[in-house]
């Protein structure tokens, strides 16, 4: 299993563009805008599918580093295609601590909106954007297949907007 | 456009403070990042073993903590264990004795038989881990793994890069004569 960059290494929205706005269930009753999180940044983590084969798999890792996003006042979305009940069920079994988000219908339409789909395998791709207060991406990053990308380049990236400046108010 | 992909790399770089096993001057060092409870530590356990057994003195190993306590309960106390047992000068064999041990994490009578297997002061490790003596070094790995990439448990380094591979025998060897090429 070797890493090696993916010609879909392009296709993920870029820094500097205005992130799509969505809305989309976070609970069977519950949904949840982007537009509701402007004023601070935000991670947003597409990934292909919950309860990967793995223990300490890439949202559990988020979970457990939430301290460190929170000293940035960042806020982490998870995002895949899987339902809502599947989302509800991984939560409470890994224990997570932030909402995951259902591209379920019309399948897959945000992480297309970000470059973030794959339609051979109809999943979202393990794409990380981190965005500004003012909901512009300041990184993104595509991580290749089978690889979990962990939380490090997350990290700088919220630094680097933490150096940019004091936060400006959201307009 | 996104840069392309390149494996991360270790941001603490191995030193005195690390706990490891083989020469200091090993051209091979494998780093793991690691947690007590994780049944694919637990896995990965005797296959580190035969690695260090194959290469010898060639490799010196590290490893650093790395628990999850999310969907390990019993993890961060496990590497308190090992730290207070580090603090008596018998690391390893705690570290060795918690992964073949692994099943029985937490059970009552746990520190009981340590103690008497292992030769510690088991009522000054007692003591330490309900003051968290050792908590802050335990975080400051867990730290060091997230800044470096560490991605789930285990994840190894090999020669300060990130491996992807399979925590299997022989991709990590491969691996790690791999690395070995590019240091002569």
């Amino acid at each position: 299993m070797t890493a090696s960059p993916g010609s879909r290494a392009l296709s993920i929205l870029t820094p500097g563009t205005r992130a799509p706005d969505f809305t989309l269930h976070s609970a069977p009753d519950q949904s949840l805008s982007l537009r509701e999180y402007r004023g601070r940044p935000v991670v947003i983590a597409f990934y292909p599918a919950d309860w990967s084969p793995v223990c300490s798999d890439q949202m559990g890792l988020y979970a457990q580093v939430m301290p460190e996003f929170k000293k940035f006042n960042a806020d982490v979305l998870g995002i895949s295609v899987d339902s809502i009940w599947s989302h509800l069920a991984f939560a409470k079994d890994r224990r997570l601590n932030f909402p995951l988000l259902s591209d379920f219908e019309p399948k897959g339409a945000v992480s297309r909106a970000y470059g973030a789909y794959e339609p051979r395998s109809g999943e979202s791709t393990r794409a990380l954007f981190v965005l500004d207060s003012q909901g512009t991406i300041a990184w993104s990053m595509l991580s290749p297949d089978g690889i979990n990308p962990g939380a490090d380049g997350i990290l700088s990236a919220l630094e680097k907007l933490e150096r940019a400046g004091p936060r400006r108010k959201p307009t | 456009m996104t840069p392309p992909y390149q494996a991360p790399r270790l941001t603490v770089p191995v030193g005195v403070h690390d706990h490891s096993e083989g020469p200091s001057d090993a051209r091979l060092v494998l780093v793991e990042y690691g947690d007590y409870q994780c049944p694919y530590c637990g896995a990965a356990y005797p296959i580190v073993k035969r690695i260090q057994k194959h290469l010898g003195k060639r490799l010196r190993f590290v490893f650093r903590n790395f628990p999850i306590t999310n969907s390990h309960p019993q993890a961060q106390w496990a590497a308190e264990v090992a730290e207070a047992s580090a603090a008596q000068g018998k690391f390893w064999e705690m570290h060795d004795y918690l992964y073949e041990h692994q099943s029985s994490l937490g059970d009552a009578t746990f520190f009981a038989r340590f103690g008497r297997s292992l030769e510690l002061d088991v009522v000054r490790i007692e003591r330490e881990v309900a003051q968290h003596l050792h908590l802050d070094r335990i975080q400051e790995d867990f730290t060091s793994g997230v800044r470096s990439g560490v991605n789930g448990t285990p994840t190894f380094f090999i020669n300060g890069v990130r491996y992807d591979g399979y925590p299997e025998f022989a991709p990590l060897v491969a691996a790690l004569e791999e690395a070995e090429k590019g240091t002569r």
